[in-house]
């Protein structure tokens, strides 16, 4: 017999509070993502054949660099809440389910990071 | 220590059967929530490639030359014409979605008429977008 209480035991198996902000962001994203991912789907349309310095060019018009960390940002934050549902829905294995969400989650940020300075490198150097 | 309650569970319950299949009649809600997922995670895996491309102009003219050549052969070529295809998908379906969340389009008739609608408008964005990129000349 435990000398646990009942509420004690209840504690931490429940919700986490945070299924709300997680969808909120999720929509938050969402929308902001509609925009983006057009003027995003066209520029990539248009200069994916574009030599380097059209490319540097490109990168140099600051209306450019900000949507394009924009869009990385939300892109990336919209992926790493939709991945985790994904991998929640499907990875029956509590162990193999929480790493991976974790490693999906530090790899998705740090990908944002690294793209985000790369804008910024270009779009502030010479 | 007591045992964790729902840590494991005592019996195995039956899960209902997967969306698409024998068990249920075709409808092209199903499809399209698979394909919603699907093209949200190939997005999540070519987006990745996508931060490579513009890395790669920070690594300075070489690495960029060897990226290029990759996004101009036949299959980097399918590749994007694939990820560009997925993101308008996800794109309008995501907007059903939004809807949806909004309270409305719930009727059966506009559900399927939504579906349809987001196909449609998935495929002719893609041509758009391509289309635009190509024949508008350059500023």
């Amino acid at each position: 017999m435990s000398l646990r209480s009942p509420l004690s035991q209840a504690r931490g198996l429940g919700s986490a509070k945070d299924g709300v902000h997680h969808w909120w962001m999720q929509r938050l994203t969402a929308i902001a993502l509609i925009p983006l991912s057009l003027w995003f789907a066209f520029s990539i349309a248009r200069y994916h054949v574009a030599d380097y310095n059209t490319m540097i060019l490109w990168l140099h018009n600051p209306y450019v660099a900000v949507a394009l960390v924009l869009f990385f940002i939300a892109s990336f934050y919209h992926a790493a809440l939709g991945v985790q549902v994904v991998i929640e829905d499907y990875v029956a294995s509590e162990w193999l389910k929480i790493s991976s969400i974790v490693l999906v989650k530090l790899a998705l940020f740090a990908l944002a990071a690294a793209s985000v300075f790369a804008v910024l490198k270009v779009a502030f150097g010479a | 220590m007591s045992a964790k309650p729902s840590a494991k569970p005592v019996v195995s319950r039956p899960l209902s059967p997967f969306m698409l299949g024998q068990y249920y009649r075709f409808q092209i809600s199903s499809l399209l929530s698979i394909t919603h997922r699907i093209t949200g995670v190939g997005l999540a895996i070519g987006t990745l490639f996508i931060a490579i491309w513009v890395m790669s102009a920070v690594a300075g003219p070489d690495a960029y030359a060897r990226f290029a050549w990759f996004a101009r052969s036949p299959i980097g070529l399918l590749l994007l014409l694939g990820w560009s295809w997925a993101l308008m998908f996800h794109l309008c379906n995501g907007i059903r979605h939004l809807v949806w969340d909004a309270g409305y389009a719930f009727e059966k008739k506009s559900v399927d008429a939504g579906g349809l609608i987001v196909v449609a408008a998935s495929v002719v964005l893609t041509v758009a977008v391509w289309l635009v990129a190509y024949l508008v000349p350059s500023a």
